[in-house]
């Protein structure tokens, strides 16, 4: 190609025959990567690919001269702007990693310290190295926060983390990143934990900084349609070894090796359910029925209604063996809508019956049979198992605290419902993985025999094919044994594979309730609109396309005269709203495909 | 099965409990009194604060009494005293720790006001107090010692499991529905025991020195028993000669609690 001709410049990162290597605990050493080389040239966006457990973060760190604890570079050369990094003493490497090269990483509410305010976290680096005094690094800063399209630049830095969202930190983190000018940045897969529409305004943020700024870039993901937007060249890794490397194009359109395939289709959409056929014609009882559901805090009002409201009049009939499905952005209300549920979030006004009877508000007032057909499995498998517990030991507990039986063949039996094998047994969890973890947090929810099992974003914090895997063992166990679940996401893939039915949330309000044969078909409220829209696609241009749709679409909506009010929801982002919008609360239609949507606007607007 | 892991958790963990230090001093405690070469109420020589020599191998004390059996004695009473006062202390502390994290509100305010009201008395007066009210009798001063030291453990296991509480493995143990007990035993207790083991270790080292200052001040444990405290006051003179009689006593008391902070600290727990 191209790169290797005779006037090309040399490659600003160099990496050869990488060798990494790590140990658990006090066993061997294992080989972590093994013969990892590749160029990246100056101003160049590189794509490390890989799932978790692949060792692409590894690579990256390795890129600073950095390995986690346990882990040491064992062999090969790494070359970044002109520096040997393996043979670097560590304080020239402190000052190479401050000033020459930077890291994005994944989770940016965990990296600012809650204490302080932002700016003097976004100038530290420049102080820490004297790269610049400090009213000047805090012009840059507010520089960069106006490059990615931060609110208020000027007086953001004065806030603290707490006080911003998670796609705003990211921003923030990058311009903390970017604040002494490196050469070189890593993004440490900086947008996986955000919602879709967030996704786009981080990812839109980098690009135009990239272009401001023209540093060279590696990019570490699993996402390959964020590939295709952020990088121009990709490197394709499985247990530490390249297994294909080449343009972003060629890797996407044409990808050679199996394992890049297997990838490619781990993130198409595809449908793993056979759906159900519930209704709720009356006919059959509803596993679980949300009635009018309020829920806030700050105490009652005068008029009933909570002080502030996170949901309002929510309804969700869920019948037997049925997948619901609920999305909506970060905050919308979807986890407070599921601790109601399970008992540990007080509600105002509404009710909820399980199986046709009433549930009660608290977790202790429930039934044992109630507490037992009703389980819940959380978003964050670090914090949902026991560190100090074994898997045998947790699993034994519930099944020992229902009445059942409880010797090795039973758990040896759950373990291989979710796909484990039994002597995992004996393993505590922090010897896991978070696929693993995520499957004996499952296991332990049907160690009690549920009927309906409540699921908050439990693929969120996993990789594509791992959560495409759990996604699968969710649809045969649903038919192996009729349970019903409730599955609260983000990703609309993930959504349209398990679901039968849908409901869109925004600002705690549900906006459309679909069954999922509906979503293919107009019409659909603008908010679902939206989030379809804001699902990334392979093609390279689909960014470009997003923002100027979005920029095109923003200009005919005016300010808002009122907050809050009576009005519909939505109407503040609404790119179709009219004058009552703001006024009246929007009545709720059914669609001809049997969507029910709430929306001012007609069915032959919609579509 | 079913024993194997329950083995080999505590077989994993015993070695990793500086349990030999731990042992060496439970072991000189009991079996101090019948390791002494001489009665430690006999006077056995004619020289007071004799220095060391072959037959009272650390000199002799004010009276002329061997001051290697009074020390066997002493640290025997020392160990024990505060052995027990911290057990006491630190299962108090602890268990209600943790309930207050668990159930916050009402339990939480009116535990840790009680605390507070505990902890606000200086130690030294607090025992004063005690000992003047009920004397200076073994029960009394391992109650009151226990109960100035359970705040300090229980504020600390407070904050410790505050933040235990709040992940999600002790919510699906409170939404299936367990009992108190079980979630502080085996839910929470375990991912704190090396910040735990640490403050236990702190809790025994202010023990000792309580102890040490009411027997040094006289209202400690009174003749014929004697402390590491006592045996150090009584010998006080003895500093002008350098006799060992003083100094046997102080550096005991040093070497215990040191070494048994440093060795406490070392221990990690599961969760580090
Ligand atoms: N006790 C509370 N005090 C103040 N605000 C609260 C409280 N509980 C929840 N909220 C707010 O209610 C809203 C809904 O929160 P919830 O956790 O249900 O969102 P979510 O849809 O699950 O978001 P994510 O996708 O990020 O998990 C958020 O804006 C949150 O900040
Ligand atoms: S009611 Fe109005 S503002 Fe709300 S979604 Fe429909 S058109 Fe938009
Ligand atoms: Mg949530």
């Amino acid at each position: 190609m191209a790169r290797h001709g005779i006037m090309q410049p040399p490659p600003l990162i160099s990496v050869q025959n990488l060798q990494l290597t790590g140990r658990r605990g006090r066993g061997l050493e294992t080989p972590i990567v093994d013969g990892v080389s590749f160029d990246v040239a100056e101003k160049e966006m590189l794509a490390l690919i890989g799932e978790s457990g692949s060792g692409k973060t590894s690579v990256a760190l390795a890129l600073m001269g950095y390995a986690r604890r346990g882990c040491r570079i064992a062999g090969g050369k790494i070359r970044v702007a002109g520096y040997d990094v393996t043979e670097m003493p560590p304080a020239e490497l402190r000052s190479f990693r401050g000033k020459t090269i930077a890291y994005i990483a994944q989770n940016a509410g965990a990296a600012f310290n809650p204490a302080l305010p932002l700016m003097d976290q976004v100038i530290e680096p420049a102080l820490l190295h004297h790269v610049m005094p400090r009213q000047v690094a805090i012009e840059r800063a507010i520089f960069l926060f106006e490059l990615m399209a931060l609110p208020s630049p000027g007086t953001i830095g004065a806030r603290y983390s707490h006080e911003l969202s998670g796609g705003q930190l990211q921003r923030l983190m990058a311009a903390m990143a970017l604040i002494t000018g490196p050469e070189v940045v890593i993004f440490d897969e900086p947008t996986t934990a955000l919602d879709v529409t967030t996704q786009i305004e981080v990812l839109e943020a980098f690009r135009t900084v990239r272009r401001e700024e023209g540093f060279t870039g590696v990019y570490v993901t699993h996402d390959l349609a964020v590939v295709a937007q952020m990088a121009d060249r990709a490197v394709v890794l499985k247990n530490g070894v390249v297994q294909e490397e080449g343009t972003t194009e060629q890797i996407l359109s044409a990808p050679r090796h199996a394992y890049t395939q297997a990838l490619l289709a781990a993130n198409t959409p595809q449908v793993r359910n056979a759906p159900t056929q519930a209704t709720d014609s009356g006919t059959v009882v509803p596993v679980l029925d949300v009635r009018d559901l309020v829920v806030g805090y700050g105490g009652t009002g005068p008029d009933g209604r909570p002080r502030h409201t996170i949901l309002s009049d929510v309804s969700l009939p869920v019948m037997p063996g049925e997948t619901m499905g609920i999305i909506g952005e970060s905050g919308c209300g979807k986890s407070t809508l599921i601790r109601a549920i399970a008992g540990i979030q007080p509600w105002t006004s509404g009710g909820i019956t399980f199986e046709g009877e009433a549930l009660a508000p608290r977790i202790e007032a429930r039934s044992a049979a109630q507490r037992r057909h009703l389980q819940l499995v959380a978003q964050n498998a670090d914090l949902v198992l026991n560190p100090a517990m074994s898997v045998g030991d947790t699993l034994r507990r519930v099944l020992t605290f229902n009445g059942d039986a409880a010797n090795g063949a039973e758990i040896g039996r759950l373990l291989d419902m979710v796909r484990l094998p039994s002597a995992l047994a004996d393993r505590f969890p922090p010897e896991l993985s978070g696929g693993q973890k995520q499957r004996v947090n499952l296991a332990r929810a049907l160690a009690a025999r549920p009927r309906l099992v409540l699921c908050d974003e439990i693929t969120a914090a996993l990789d594509t094919v791992v959560a495409a895997a759990i996604l699968d063992l969710m649809m045969e166990l649903k038919r192996e044994l009729g349970i019903a679940w409730l599955f609260v996401t983000h990703d609309l893939h993930a959504l349209r594979s398990v679901c039968d039915r849908v409901a869109v949330l925004y600002a705690g309000h549900r906006v459309e309730f679909t069954p999922i044969s509906a979503l293919e078909e107009a019409p659909h409220h603008p908010y679902t609109r939206r989030l379809e829209n804001s699902v990334p696609e392979m093609r390279a241009d689909w960014l470009t396309d997003v923002i100027s749709l979005r920029d095109q679409g923003s200009e005919p909506v005016p300010a808002l005269s009122s907050s809050r009010g009576a009005g519909c929801c939505y109407a503040a982002r609404c790119p179709v709203r009219i004058a009552i919008c703001e006024v009246a609360t929007p009545p709720v239609w059914r669609s001809p495909a049997g969507a029910l949507i709430s929306c001012h606007l007609t069915s032959q607007d919609l579509s | 099965m079913t024993v194997a892991p329950f083995a080999r958790r505590w077989v994993s963990v015993i070695p990793r409990i500086p349990g030999s230090l731990i042992l060496f001093w439970l072991l000189l405690a009991l079996l101090g009194p019948v390791l002494a070469p001489f009665a430690p109420g006999e006077v056995v020589s004619r020289t007071v604060f004799a220095p060391i020599s072959a037959h009272h191998l650390l000199g002799t004390d004010y009276l002329g009494r061997d001051v290697l059996s009074r020390l066997l004695c002493g640290t025997g009473s020392t160990v024990l005293l505060c052995a027990a006062t911290t057990v006491l202390a630190c299962t108090g502390g602890v268990f209600l720790g943790i309930i207050a994290a668990l159930k916050q509100g009402l339990t939480d305010t009116l535990l840790s006001r009680f605390m507070d009201g505990v902890i606000s008395i200086p130690s030294l007066l607090s025992a004063l107090v005690a000992v003047a009210a009920f004397g200076s009798s073994v029960p009394v001063l391992v109650l009151a010692m226990s109960l100035i030291y359970m705040p300090g453990s229980y504020r600390t296991c407070r904050m410790l499991a505050l933040s235990i509480v709040r992940r999600d493995f002790v919510l699906a143990a409170q939404m299936r529905g367990e009992k108190s007990g079980y979630i502080v035993l085996r839910e929470v207790l375990p991912n704190m025991t090396g910040p735990v083991m640490a403050d236990v270790g702190l809790r025994f080292i202010y023990a000792v020195r309580l102890l040490s200052n009411l027997s040094f001040l006289g209202v400690g444990l009174q003749p014929p028993l004697t402390d590491l405290g006592s045996l150090t006051r009584e010998n006080l003179l003895g500093l002008v000669y350098g006799a060992p009689a003083v100094i046997a006593p102080a550096l005991t008391i040093a070497v215990l609690t040191v070494g048994l902070n440093l060795a406490l600290d070392s221990y990690k727990g599961k969760a580090g």
